[in-house]
């Protein structure tokens, strides 16, 4: 399996971990990802602000590279990423003049594009192409007694819900459970967490991400699993100020990715891990990872 | 005793066309059948510190209440979650309405004073049209440093404990064909601009507004 | 090809010589501005009077109305027409009008043709100059075709006076016993086991407050009891075939392995049965109770006869049962396990289609939480449960046995929203109103409404929004974005909790209840398109039942002879399908006293000389209308059968049989009218 790969910022920055944890599964997993040459940012939430068609025509020249690559499936773990990216080509399709913009600021650069770039989130790679169960089978140190909150946040499911249901996406909870993790009901799962607005309004945003927290305390979880980086940075950073306001919700939150790669027994060390304000507890202790040790999937997902 | 004001509006208070032009923008189009059921509101996070509800900002789009909808901090509390757009029984694009909004606050420059999301915005763009890409924490010490410098004093844990995880880039990332991506968002711009210039309105374009400085 | 043509000629000359010169009148109507806005009635005019036989061309205000009807009477007269065409509306609105003027004036009604330049022209163009040149070239076709018309006369075809009332519940009732009290022979056909439909699952009645079932039940007893009504439930129509006044309809009854003549319905056999415990989901109360595999639907169920669950019952299933059922039965001997389904074919004039709806599935709303939180019902559930012939009987309860002490109803439920059902599902806001004033009655809950709009232009039911009001229910405009259960203050800790925006006060609000009401709206059956096909009918884009006209032919259908009462024409409350099912059954009663049904006499004939006797008509022919005369070697067409539906006209390698109304040279001239 081959894709195109378009990290985005935030994964060479403040969702590091996220990259890192990500391209050892994917390798292990026996998924080949080529990273775009040259690629720019998607324009995220804040380009379109200030101007939508310019916004296309960023998401769009890495379209256009995706298109004239190897391969035209692109994997975005960005949830700000993804959703532009599809977005843009929503507005490609249905707006003539979108279309006409884009197409004319491509030719400057001699960039052909016809929107037959698929973009693929790794949930949606995981599930419908890995598949659960090549996933349950690289599990050697399944990851029974944890508890776990899945959180989606907004703009992977919303609103273009292509490959999970935009209410209650599935998909993680899915994959989560093929690690051997307990995975919570938590109605959450798809609520905001207050985006950029922790940083520049942050007694709003901080707030979102508190209540997020709180539930997933309230409800027992061990950590929260995510999948975008700005979600798990704003449910990681800022424990202190929100504490301060509201009281203690004190919760690891990490990327699916990374737990993946424990339950595969990959080194921690090479997960990112360590780059968490707030380490996620040490593992419930188990039997020592071995390879012999195959997950029976009737007791899969029980405490121990 | 909290002060007597008068809220009466006048039919001078309206811009006339102002909803239609928001209608005219793509993703727009639906806003003609909201019923004013108040599901936006309801889907939405942020609602509860809005000036306006997303309901109430449908009203006022549709009722040519140009002044009141852009200086509102509705707009730049949207943190494009799209709760509302995906429940919305009209589907309208809730979200994209809000996007058409921003835009043309930040033209027009009328963003309620002391808002630092629209600074934000800016900011970004301006690094974007630089650089080719983000890099965070330079780009939240720049906000910081225009919107509001104590910022910075307050969260300096949060820079320390960014440091520690080695989360703290000060190296910017930038892409090589950065005159290629320029040369691209310049097409966009200037046709607009030129478009605009046609029908004998002024407005700066983004590479203008980032230039000026923010007061 | 050629042999068209020559047979044209031949008819034209025929005609000529039957009625000399043809001397053509033109009528084009501006029907008030609905034509005269679009097209310059006066320019087409003025070009139709310029056309070869045409001697008088006039454009007037209302053609349908009283003067010019009389108008054309004296135009034939005074100048001797022998032909007219009225260019105006659709031929089904007026083409029966401007015959039988032409009647009037003298001349046989089918030298007339009609243009409709309104529904196909003004209706749908807007630029003046295009459609005033589309309705010259459409009179222009008709003027064509006119000249080649002949003279020909209806004929008349007996109506079989017994009648079909698919779907036993309200609406079907009252269509079948207004039949036969009629002294109509009725057969009404229900796919249920028993009749009474949605409102026998009902507790009480809006705005009235009056019980349903003791409205509905003596309704209910008097179809079986009634001498000219035969019921056939747990059956289902199969097969449609005649036309108007000769329907033979083929009806499946489903075996229920109990011979219904024998049945007293003692329910011996159910106390009997080998499952000591009631463990099927009970269909009646909407799972909210327990059935065995043999059971009667409920307690007032007509008839009054058990049935026997297929999928269920050991003995059908497997043929391994100790039959404890049939040693209660006893002497009786009512059960019979070697029952097959049987098909039954009937005759009858005319037909009523009152197969009603089906409710929406909350599940496809996830956001309220419909089978994710128990606590949260649908509003027939809620029905059931304050019925005191319900599984509680009556009592409002919550899972776990607690009552509720807060309760939010959430209107529009799938209805009014884009993405599952637009329309209104116009009962919703007074059901839920009832339902929360017996709500209060019962549990004395503080009770709320989420509404958008409150719907209540029913007689009596502003009033019964203002007793609901009074009686404290508390009402907040609003549309609910979520029901979750995940607490944010105290109060919320183990209770649904509703975010909505209160529109009215101008914030948003969590509002935290034990029970959640959902009123869900109604949608067509699943099964709408089947019957659509089945019955020849048209739907809606949506799937409801297509009335003939919205405003002047409510119950009629395009199909003649076939009339839609209740719910399956789109939503609608009890008064208001049982008035239609009464309007149903009138209009089938015209029928049926008129005695016969005037058929247009569109029928095929043959050209003798041109037949070369290959018999290919023969077998394809629906009516069985063509015989082959031996004696001549030619085939006949009995003009008496044929409906003219053109199948022979079409396949004849010969060109040997034409169609009056629709012969070959009427419709090349009329192509090259447009044409030319």
């Amino acid at each position: 399996m081959k894709y195109s790969y378009f990290p985005g910022c935030s994964l060479k920055g403040l969702g590091r971990a996220y990259e890192e944890s990500l391209l050892p599964v994917m390798k292990h997993l026996g998924v080949e990802l080529r990273e775009l040459q040259d690629w720019n940012c998607c324009g995220a939430t804040a380009y379109m602000s200030v101007d939508e068609e310019e916004a296309c025509v960023l998401a769009a020249r890495n379209l256009a590279r995706a298109e004239n690559h190897e391969c035209l499936d692109l994997l975005t773990p960005c949830s700000a990423c993804y959703l532009v990216l599809n977005k843009t080509q929503r507005n490609f399709r249905e707006f003539p003049s979108v279309r006409a913009s884009v197409e004319r600021a491509l030719a400057t650069a001699k960039l052909p594009y016809q929107n037959r770039v698929k973009v693929r989130h790794p949930l949606d790679v995981l599930f419908h192409d890995v598949g659960i169960e090549a996933i349950r089978q690289k599990v050697v140190r399944p990851l029974r007694g944890l508890k776990v909150a899945p959180y989606y946040g907004c703009q992977l499911v919303r609103p273009y819900s292509t490959f999970d249901e935009a209410w209650n996406p599935v998909t993680m909870d899915r994959i989560l459970e093929a690690l051997g993790v307990e995975v919570l009901p938590y109605p959450l799962k798809t609520k905001c967490c207050g985006g950029s607005l922790t940083g520049t309004v942050p007694q709003v945003g901080l707030r979102l991400s508190y209540i997020l927290l709180k539930e997933a305390v309230r409800r027992g979880a061990d950590v929260i699993a995510t999948i975008c980086p700005l979600c798990q940075f704003n449910l990681d950073a800022y424990h202190s100020q929100i504490e301060k306001m509201w009281g203690p919700a004190r919760i690891a939150t990490v990327y699916f990715t990374q737990l993946m790669g424990l339950a595969f027994g990959l080194d921690p060390r090479t997960l990112g891990l360590r780059r968490n304000f707030v380490p996620m507890k040490p593992l419930p202790e188990a039997a020592a990872p071995s390879r012999a040790e195959k997950p029976n999937p009737a007791t899969a997902g029980q405490t121990l | 005793m909290k002060s007597i004001k008068r809220t009466i509006k006048y039919d001078a208070d309206r811009v006339q066309g102002f909803g239609r032009e928001i209608m005219g923008v793509t993703g727009c189009e639906q806003l003609p059948s909201c019923i004013q059921c108040g599901t936006c509101s309801g889907a939405c996070p942020l609602s509860i510190y809005m000036d306006f509800s997303p309901r109430q900002v449908m009203a006022l789009v549709r009722a040519d209440f140009k002044r009141e909808v852009l200086s509102s901090n509705t707009i730049w509390l949207c943190a494009s979650c799209y709760g509302c757009t995906v429940e919305c029984p009209r589907q309208i694009r809730i979200t994209d309405i809000m996007y058409a909004l921003k835009q043309r606050a930040i033209r027009e420059g009328v963003y309620p004073k002391g808002m630092p999301i629209p600074v934000l915005a800016r900011e970004f763009t301006r690094m974007v049209l630089s650089k080719g890409r983000i890099t965070e924490t330079l780009l939240v010490m720049r906000l910081f440093l225009k919107a509001n410098w104590r910022a910075v004093l307050s969260s300096w844990r949060l820079g320390l404990g960014l440091i520690q995880t080695g989360r703290f880039v000060l190296k910017p990332e930038r892409i090589e064909r950065r005159e290629e991506l320029a040369a691209m968002l310049a097409t966009v711009s200037v046709t607009r601009h030129a478009a605009r210039a046609a029908k004998g309105r002024h407005h700066a374009t983004p590479e203008q507004l980032i230039a000026e400085e923010v007061p | 090809m050629s042999a068209s043509n020559g047979n044209g000629n031949g008819n034209g000359n025929r005609n000529g010589s039957q009625t000399g010169a043809i001397r053509i009148g033109f009528y084009v109507c501006h029907c008030g501005h609905n034509i005269g806005a679009v097209v310059d009635c006066a320019a087409v005019a003025h070009y139709v009077g310029t056309l070869p036989g045409v001697v008088l061309s006039r454009d007037y205000k209302y053609m349908c109305s009283d003067p010019g009807q009389e108008l054309i009477q004296s135009d034939i007269r005074e100048h001797r027409l022998n032909r007219v065409v009225v260019a105006s509306c659709s031929p089904l609105l007026h083409e029966h009008t401007f015959r039988t003027a032409v009647e009037r004036g003298g001349l046989n009604p089918f030298y007339f043709q009609m243009v409709n330049i309104r529904e196909h022209n003004s209706w749908v163009h807007n630029d003046r100059e295009l459609a005033t040149v589309k309705a010259k070239a459409q009179a222009r076709a008709a003027v064509e075709r006119v000249r080649y018309h002949d003279s020909l006369r209806t004929t008349r075809v007996p109506i079989q006076p017994d009648v079909l009332v698919v779907g036993g519940g309200i609406s079907g009732i009252h269509a079948a016993l207004t039949l036969g009290n009629a002294g109509k022979k009725v057969f009404l056909v229900e796919r249920e086991p028993s009749i009474g439909g949605h409102m026998a699952q009902f507790d009480k009645t809006f705005p009235t407050l009056d019980c349903a079932a003791c409205i509905l039940t003596p309704k209910m007893s008097a179809v079986r009891a009634h001498e000219n009504i035969t019921l056939w439930t747990y059956s289902e129509v199969a097969k449609v075939e005649g036309y108007v006044g000769n329907y033979t309809v083929t009806i499946r009854r489903r075996p229920r392995y109990v011979i219904e003549d024998l049945c007293v319905g003692c329910l011996e056999c159910v106390g009997k049965c080998i499952y000591k415990e009631a463990k099927f989901p009970d269909d009646f109360n909407v799972g909210l109770s327990r059935r065995k595999p043999i059971y009667i639907p409920f307690p007032q169920a007509v008839p009054q006869v058990v049935l026997i669950d297929p999928e269920r019952c050991l003995q059908v299933k497997t043929g391994k049962c100790k039959k404890t059922c049939l040693e209660a039965c006893a002497d009786r001997k009512a059960i019979d396990f070697s029952q097959q389904e049987e098909l039954v074919q009937i005759k009858v004039g005319t037909i009523i289609l009152a197969t009603g709806f089906k409710l929406f599935d909350a599940k496809r709303i996830p956001q309220y939480g419909y089978g994710l939180y128990p606590n949260v019902v649908t509003s027939l559930e809620l029905e059931r449960l304050v019925t005191s012939s319900g599984p509680t009987s009556g009592e409002i309860i919550l899972r776990d046995g607690s009552k509720p002490r807060t309760a939010g109803f959430i209107l529009c439920v799938g209805s009014r929203d884009t993405r599952t059902n637009r329309w209104c599902s116009r009962t919703c806001c007074m059901h839920s109103m009832k339902l929360a004033q017996l709500f209060k009655e019962h549990t004395q809950a503080d009770v709320t409404i989420f509404y958008m709009d409150i719907r209540a232009p029913g007689k009596g039911c502003e009033e019964f929004y203002d007793k609901s009001l009074r009686e404290g229910i508390r009402f907040v405009r609003g549309r609910v974005a979520e029901v979750t259960d995940w607490a944010l203050a105290p109060e919320e800790e183990g209770k649904l909790v509703i975010r909505v925006e209160d529109t009215l006060a101008g914030f948003v609000r969590r509002i935290p209840v034990d029970m959640i009401v959902l009123a869900v709206g109604m949608e067509p059956q699943a099964d709408s398109q089947a019957m659509r096909r089945l019955f020849n009918l048209s739907c809606s884009t949506e799937g409801w039942f297509l009335e003939k006209h919205p405003k002047l032919a409510p119950v009629s259908t395009f199909t003649d002879g076939i009339f839609i009462a209740g719910c399956c024409q789109g939503p609608k409350d009890i008064p208001d399908s049982i008035a239609q099912a009464g309007a149903a059954a009138a209009e089938c009663l015209a029928l049926i006293d008129r005695g016969y049904i005037e058929q247009e006499p569109n029928t095929a004939h043959i050209h003798e000389e041109n037949c070369s006797g290959c018999k290919s008509c023969l077998p394809l022919c629906p009516y069985t209308a063509i015989s082959f005369d031996e004696t001549v070697g030619r085939a006949r067409i009995n003009e008496a059968l044929c409906k003219g539906c053109g199948t022979c006209v079409a396949s004849c390698p010969s060109g040997a049989i034409g169609q009056h109304l629709f012969e070959d040279e009427q419709i090349f001239k009329e192509i090259e009218g447009i044409l030319a």
